[in-house]
């Protein structure tokens, strides 16, 4: 899919209206598109994703369901395979233990299973993050648990031009993608065209170029990142800052181009470090590129602990650009 | 199952413990002073009141988001939560859960939750161990209209009554589901109909006046302590302060005549009303009641603010035993 960008306007929209636009344009763009989730409809999301929305579309397509995400799913996964193209709205991703059956065994692996015959055009959206004190059950970054099964795609938007065109993509697809949200990221303003546009699935960005050191990064912790980089630079390093924003498929190539201009690189993201996407980066890094490393792969994430509520020590948990900043001066000792 | 004086002075005191507690809470959420999210339980103080009377300190209890109003009524003390609340080292968890996690396993109360639907099954594990170690206990599951929904709450409920558990389950309907009626998320009206599928009694109970909870639970409870397997008991309830918080997100969701027509079945103006009408406690006594908690909520509230933030050393303690 090409990147068909429309002439950039100079408007700024946040990322929650970014979100809203997109889900617009895709019930606009396609008869067969619903939306259906806990609250979505005459609240529009507890986040205010979908405002207006029921109001221009209908409650035949903005549609409010019981709490309970296990059949949300399902009617996701059973109009998509017959006919529909659902998106469908987990409202916090912690809560997809309640769904994880229909998400692993079912959405995952249908079309396989099937030899082909069916396929799943479905969107998830659904919220990550910590940083709000919402404590361990409203402030996890699962998106390992998705990336892990075979038949899904995973997004994480760092920036609302991200968010609407990676939604809008999403939606075309006709696959399952899980378009994996960040809740501190709601208010952020970013440039977003007024048109439909989509951000490809499986590309990169290189939204810091730098020729020293790479970080590899997504969703909001590219914002910490780039600031880490800030800061590096003022030390002698200048470091090339990749935003994934493509989990599942992942863009190995940007990667690996990138450490083998700069020799050294680190991972970062808001998950717990271990078993998280910075491992199987930090991998394929290792695999593509050993000869051009000069430094092991660093890896920056949460630690082994359930996201604590206390504002305080919950800001010990989450990375940040201070704690990127510290361990990239260890690895390259500036 | 008539309560006695004593009982309903009891009752009445749970009640204003949790509205005033909850209240100054509420307060506190918008001055900016607790972080993260807080479900209030005002308005529905009758069903915590009336059900937890009947329950020891051995009894379990599993809550919701929407647990405070259970704690207390459980004997929770009010240093402990507000230390919790505002994300002190001294509360309840340490500061490590908040109001989501709010729990105090020294008198069986096993969490408020922040999954919607999880507590049942929990329930059901505590009530597996009460009849394991024939130990006389019940478990009680506290579950909302909303939670009623989720696949979690029936597999529990089947389980209950195919083991026969000493369980009760209490759905506290109360309309609503965050911002969605009742009507939109279900087909029926009482939830207690389900029961008969369970294979349980069901029983509907109006969740504002305190005796009639008090009765309905006491039976409920009974019959489980004897091995004659679990109730679902739905009190009809109605919170009234928003979803989160007091004003919430300030959506327009339901009338302001209907919360106005609950509001004149407040709980605990009902039940002082015939309280002091049946000369059980004096207008005074009453006073005296929620001039006493009142004291202990601010001293409550003292503590907390006295009481340091948890030292990030301690950020990897307790994720395993
Ligand atoms: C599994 C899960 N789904 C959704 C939510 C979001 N949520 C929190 S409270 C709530 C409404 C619960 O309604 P109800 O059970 O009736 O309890 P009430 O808030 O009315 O006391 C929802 C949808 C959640 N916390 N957990
Ligand atoms: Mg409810």
């Amino acid at each position: 899919m090409a990147e068909s960008k429309t002439q950039p306007e100079a408007r700024e929209l946040t990322y929650v209206a970014a979100i809203n636009e997109a889900v617009r344009a895709v019930l606009t763009e396609q008869p067969d598109a619903f939306v259906a989730g806990e609250d979505v409809a005459g609240a529009g999301s507890v986040f205010g994703y979908y405002k207006g929305l029921l109001e221009e579309f209908g409650a035949e397509r903005v549609i409010d369901t019981p709490i309970s995400e296990e059949g949300i799913v399902g009617l996701g996964v059973g109009a998509a395979a017959t006919g529909l193209r659902p998106i469908i709205d987990i409202m916090f991703m912690d809560f997809m233990g309640e769904c994880m059956d229909e998400i692993t065994n079912q959405m995952a692996k249908m079309r396989y299973m099937f030899g082909g015959t069916a396929y799943l055009p479905i969107t998830v959206l659904t919220m990550s993050g910590a940083g709000i004190s919402m404590a361990a059950q409203h402030s996890q970054s699962l998106e390992a648990w998705l990336c892990h099964l075979p038949g899904l795609k995973v997004v994480m938007p760092a920036t609302p031009y991200d968010a609407k065109g990676l939604i809008i993509s999403a939606s075309r697809d006709d696959n399952p993608v899980f378009v994996v949200l960040n809740k501190m990221s709601l208010g952020m303003k970013g440039e977003v065209p007024e048109d439909s546009y989509t951000v490809p699935i499986g590309e990169a960005s290189i939204v810091r170029p730098g020729e020293n050191f790479t970080i590899v990064t997504y969703s909001r912790m590219v914002h910490e990142s780039v600031k880490a980089a800030e800061a590096l630079s003022s030390l002698g390093v200048e470091t090339e800052v990749v935003d994934l924003r493509s989990l599942q498929p992942l863009d190995t190539n940007v990667v690996i181009e990138s450490v083998k201009r700069t020799h050294r690189a680190m991972v970062v993201h808001e998950a717990v470090r271990f078993g998280g996407m910075g491992g199987e980066i930090a991998a394929q890094i290792q695999e593509l590129a050993f000869d051009y490393l000069d430094a092991p792969v660093a890896r920056v994430g949460a630690p082994f602990s359930p996201v604590p509520f206390s504002p305080q020590l919950e800001q010990s948990y989450i990375p940040n650009a201070d704690k990127i900043v510290a361990e990239a001066r260890t690895l390259l000792d500036v | 199952m008539q309560p006695s004086d004593d009982v309903l002075r009891d009752i009445h005191r749970r009640m204003v413990r949790i509205r005033i507690f909850e209240q100054e809470a509420g307060k506190l959420m918008e001055a900016g002073k607790i972080p993260g999210a807080l479900h209030l339980y005002v308005g529905e103080e009758a069903v915590a009141a009336g059900v937890m009377v009947h329950l020891s300190d051995a009894d379990q209890i599993t809550s919701t988001h929407r647990g405070h109003g259970h704690l207390i009524a459980k004997g929770g003390e009010f240093h402990k939560m507000f230390a919790e609340i505002f994300g002190r080292v001294d509360g309840y968890c340490k500061g490590k859960g908040g109001s989501m996690h709010i729990s105090d396993m020294q008198i069986g109360m096993l969490g408020a939750n922040g999954i919607v639907g999880a507590g049942p099954p929990i329930a059901v594990g505590a009530a597996f161990t009460n009849k394991f170690k024939k130990s006389g206990n019940v478990a009680v599951s506290f579950f909302g209209d909303g939670a009623s929904n989720e696949g979690s709450v029936h597999e529990a409920a089947n389980m209950a009554a195919l083991y026969k558990l000493p369980i009760v389950f209490i759905c506290e309907n109360n309309g609503y589901g965050e911002y969605t009626p009742q009507a939109h998320h279900q087909a029926i009206v009482d939830v207690a109909d389900r029961a008969r599928g369970y294979g349980m009694p069901g029983v509907v109970v109006d969740g504002m006046d305190a005796v009639a909870v008090y009765e309905a639970a006491g039976e409920a409870i009974k019959r489980a302590r004897a091995g004659e397997g679990p109730t679902l008991l739905e009190c009809k309830t109605y919170r009234f302060f928003d979803h989160v918080g007091v004003r919430g997100m300030g959506l327009s969701y339901r009338s302001d005549d209907e919360l106005a027509k609950w509001q004149q079945r407040d709980p605990i103006t009902l039940f002082e009303a015939t309280l002091i009408e049946q000369n059980i406690v004096s207008a005074e006594e009453a006073k005296v009641v929620h001039d006493k908690v009142e004291a202990e909520v601010q001293a409550g509230i003292e503590f907390a603010e006295a009481s340091p933030m948890p030292d990030p050393a301690a950020l990897l303690d307790d994720v395993y035993k």
